[in-house]
């Protein structure tokens, strides 16, 4: 009997939370749905302060999309770090030969190319145009010159330097010469203008709440007196404040679609003439858009700024309104 | 009922509003305060709506002692009071419709039941028809009776009207006076402030004088002038 009772309780009580859940669910449609049908009430003022959302996220975003595509390029450069050897002139091209075969097994060295001294020599005067002046020479002034290619681990510059020392200190090597350092400086180039990308990206977002929360002040202040009679009658701050938080949703939301279009028709007006222009460097490369997760976290960016903004200013300025 | 012991109320800057009232309300009671204005009618029906607090002595309304009553609770507290106010206050950018249904939407019922309750509450009024209107194109006459149907729609224990008949010629006051009477007969508990001495005297309810924060009359004799 009273198991019994205890159990119809507990549905009751089950009951009873499920309810409360479905009206949450309802007065948080409810406040949505209302909170867009006033944002389109006043499609003018709120689509241009969507606008100025959509702008400030945008130039981030932008910059951010920029670095991407630059990565994407300086990416396949990796692979240019190389270490020109020099070897000793009285190596002989089979000993030079073995020694290739021996710095390949180094594991800091990811793969050696021998440059014999007759091919360069070759090339050099096909190439240079003073063939006349190497005939004088009575002997090939080149030495065997081996290019390694260093096993990348991320580009760190102390441990290429740590093998570079150790190269040098080898009897067969003349003399070594690190070239790629112009990689390394703009991999620290790059590294900059993403930190600097962050700072902006800062300092728009704070634009962004504070426009969010200076509009949503507004819109509290235009609407005092309908706060004061939800007061008056019963509204709990929640429900209160429910409308105001979800305009602050749409503001990002809709700021957040604002920038991914701009983003988006910038990329299509640049797509054309970088595609030429890689074309002239014989690269395939092709601007990269922000692709679906990028797209995602830029709108999910924009509703946290629209709910952040909206919540700052109404917990701020709600609580000083009381009815009358 | 609603019961004021030694009720002091002294807003910031120092204007005593209240000083040591005692006023004893039982439920289903119409009762009118009267007394100049700045004597404190306002003042008492704010701190039945817990819209101001007491500073000194006890406030007990439907057996709470408002005291008690924490600010996360004063919503609750406040759905079982209708109020009507002297300038209507109407939300001019909704429907009759919608300012009705308002308290509805606060306290989370469905929305069938919502359009049933607004409807007969406007039908109270008498402005049924009127239900899909603005209320800027209501008369003043009829943007008060939209706010009595608001007052009343959630069906709360207690009325508090104040100066609900400023604004309205004598016959439009006796009307709306009438209409109170009506939801007091079903239980409601009434408390209207007004100075409009002749109209109150001819309701032959029980009437109350505040003058400077002080209880003039009480023991529902009508005051004699």
């Amino acid at each position: 009997m009273s198991a019994e009772k205890k159990t119809n309780n507990r549905a009751k009580k089950k009951r009873e939370l499920k309810g409360l859940f479905n009206m949450w669910l309802l007065n948080n449609a409810q406040a949505c749905i209302y909170s867009l049908g006033q944002y389109m009430r006043q499609p003018v003022n709120n689509l241009l302060m969507t606008a100025v959302i959509g702008i400030s996220l945008a130039l981030p975003a932008s910059f951010y999309v920029l670095l991407d595509n630059v990565r994407s390029v300086s990416a396949g450069w990796d692979g240019s770090l190389q270490i020109t050897l020099f070897l000793q002139n009285d190596i002989s091209d089979l000993d030079a030969l073995s020694f290739a075969k021996q710095l390949d097994a180094d594991p800091r060295i990811e793969s050696t190319n021998l440059i014999n001294r007759d091919d360069a020599l070759a090339e050099y005067r096909s190439l240079s145009g003073f063939a006349d002046a190497l005939d004088a020479l009575d002997e090939n002034p080149f030495p065997n010159v081996i290019i390694a290619h260093p096993k990348i681990t991320d580009g760190s510059q102390p441990e290429i330097d740590l093998l570079i020392v150790d190269l040098e200190a080898m009897p067969e090597i003349d003399n070594a010469q690190y070239d790629s350092q112009w990689i390394q400086r703009l991999f620290h180039l790059l590294d900059i203008i993403n930190r600097v990308v962050i700072i902006l990206s800062a300092m728009l977002a704070t634009a962004v709440l504070l426009i969010v929360g200076n509009t949503i002040r507004l819109a509290i202040h235009n609407r005092r007196s309908e706060i004061e009679i939800s007061k008056l009658f019963g509204g709990t701050d929640a429900f209160i404040q429910r409308p105001f938080l979800y305009s602050g949703f749409w503001y990002g939301v809709f700021g957040g679609l604002i920038a991914w279009l701009l983003i988006t028709i910038a990329l299509q007006i640049l797509d054309k003439p970088v595609r030429e222009l890689a074309n002239l460097y014989g690269s395939q490369f092709k601007l990269s858009g922000l692709g679906f997760k990028n797209s995602s976290i830029l709108l999910l960016i924009g509703v946290f700024l629209g709910l952040g903004g909206s919540w700052v200013s109404v917990k701020r300025h709600m609580r000083a309104i009381e009815p009358l | 009922m609603i019961r004021f012991t030694n009720v002091y109320m002294t807003y910031p800057g120092g204007s005593e509003a209240l000083k040591n009232l005692n006023l004893h309300i039982d439920s289903g009671e119409m009762i009118y305060i009267t007394g100049r204005s700045g004597a404190g009618k306002s003042t008492l029906l704010k701190l039945i709506a817990l819209i101001d607090r007491a500073t000194r002595g006890q406030i007990i309304v439907n057996g709470q002692n408002l005291e008690r009553v924490r600010h996360n609770r004063i919503p609750y507290f406040r759905r079982q009071i209708g109020f009507i106010f002297q300038d209507h206050r109407l939300l001019y950018d909704r429907t009759v419709f919608d300012n009705v249904s308002l308290p509805l939407v606060i306290a989370g019922y469905r929305h069938k039941e919502i359009r049933k309750r607004a409807q007969a509450a406007l039908d109270k009024v008498g402005l049924l028809n009127k239900i899909n209107n603005y209320p800027m194109a209501l008369s003043s006459g009829e943007q008060q009776r939209v706010g009595v149907a608001r007052a009343v729609v959630h069906r709360p224990i207690y009325l508090l009207a104040d100066e609900p008949t400023g604004n309205l010629d004598p016959a439009l006051s006796w009307e709306t006076m009438k209409l109170f009477e009506q939801f007091n007969q079903v239980g409601v508990t009434v408390l209207i402030a007004s100075h409009d001495l002749d109209m109150i005297k001819r309701m032959k309810k029980r009437i109350i004088t505040l003058k400077k924060g002080r209880l003039l009359t009480h023991a529902g004799t009508p005051i004699k002038e």
